[in-house]
């Protein structure tokens, strides 16, 4: 039990919610189901991968179905400080600016 | 010989409390243990309460109202509610507060200035922690 909280103060990777821990305020890209995309800097997440997400971009891809051609289409939505339930997220991962 | 009978009867049934009761321990000692793992969202949403918030159902309808109450499934209570968009959805257009069950919620749009962010990264951290330990 010492060598756990140990290696979460050290910040070692024991299991895959460590790596998001590494992540907290950090900004992230998140996919969720329903075709939409997060990016924002982590504050807060749990075990359900229920997060807290300031400073949001959300992107949400559209099939526009006019006439013959599909075309898809983006949505973007800003939001200052965000939750997002976690039965939604696909996954969480660093958002590397490049 | 009656008496006999009563005798055990009510041994075997002080027997059974004594069983169901060490059940419900147990099952009340699980969920508290699931309610440690909820803590986290759940009191900060506490801390949120009577904060303007808009709550983003997976069917694409978006509710603003004032945060009354959350609970451990982070089920949602607004009240004064109003729909935007609500050409589109009028369902709820004559409703004022609504009970919103917490498995439909996709987002929550808060404000920025309710959230102390410092406060939250450290209180996941400890959370964190906890899981860590507990999973040992």
């Amino acid at each position: 039990m010492a060598d756990v909280e140990d290696s979460a103060a050290a910040g070692s990777v024991a299991e895959p919610l460590d790596l998001v821990r590494l992540l907290l305020d950090e900004v992230v890209f998140v996919k969720l189901r329903g075709d939409r995309e997060l990016k924002g800097r982590l504050h807060a997440y749990d075990s359900h991968m229920n997060l807290v997400l300031g400073e949001v971009l959300e992107t949400i891809y559209v099939v526009d179905d006019d006439e013959n051609d599909e075309e898809i289409r983006t949505i973007t939505k800003k939001s200052e400080m965000l939750f997002v339930r976690g039965d939604s997220v696909v996954l969480v991962s660093p958002h590397n600016s490049s | 010989m009656a008496s006999n009978i009563t005798k055990e009867t009510t041994k075997s049934r002080r027997h059974s409390m004594i069983t169901i009761h060490a059940r419900t321990r147990t099952h009340q000692s699980s969920i508290s243990k699931d309610d440690v793992s909820r803590a986290l969202c759940l009191s900060f949403f506490k801390t949120l309460i009577d904060n303007e918030v808009t709550v983003e159902l997976k069917n694409d309808i978006q509710i603003r109202g004032t945060l009354k109450s959350v609970d451990q499934y982070l089920n949602i209570k607004l009240d004064d509610i109003q729909v935007l968009e609500e050409l589109k959805y009028p369902h709820l257009s004559s409703v004022k507060n609504v009970f919103i069950r917490g498995s439909v919620v996709r987002y929550v749009h808060l404000p920025h200035s309710a959230v102390d962010v410092t406060l939250l990264e450290d209180a996941t951290r400890r959370e964190a922690a906890n899981q860590a330990a507990k999973a040992k």
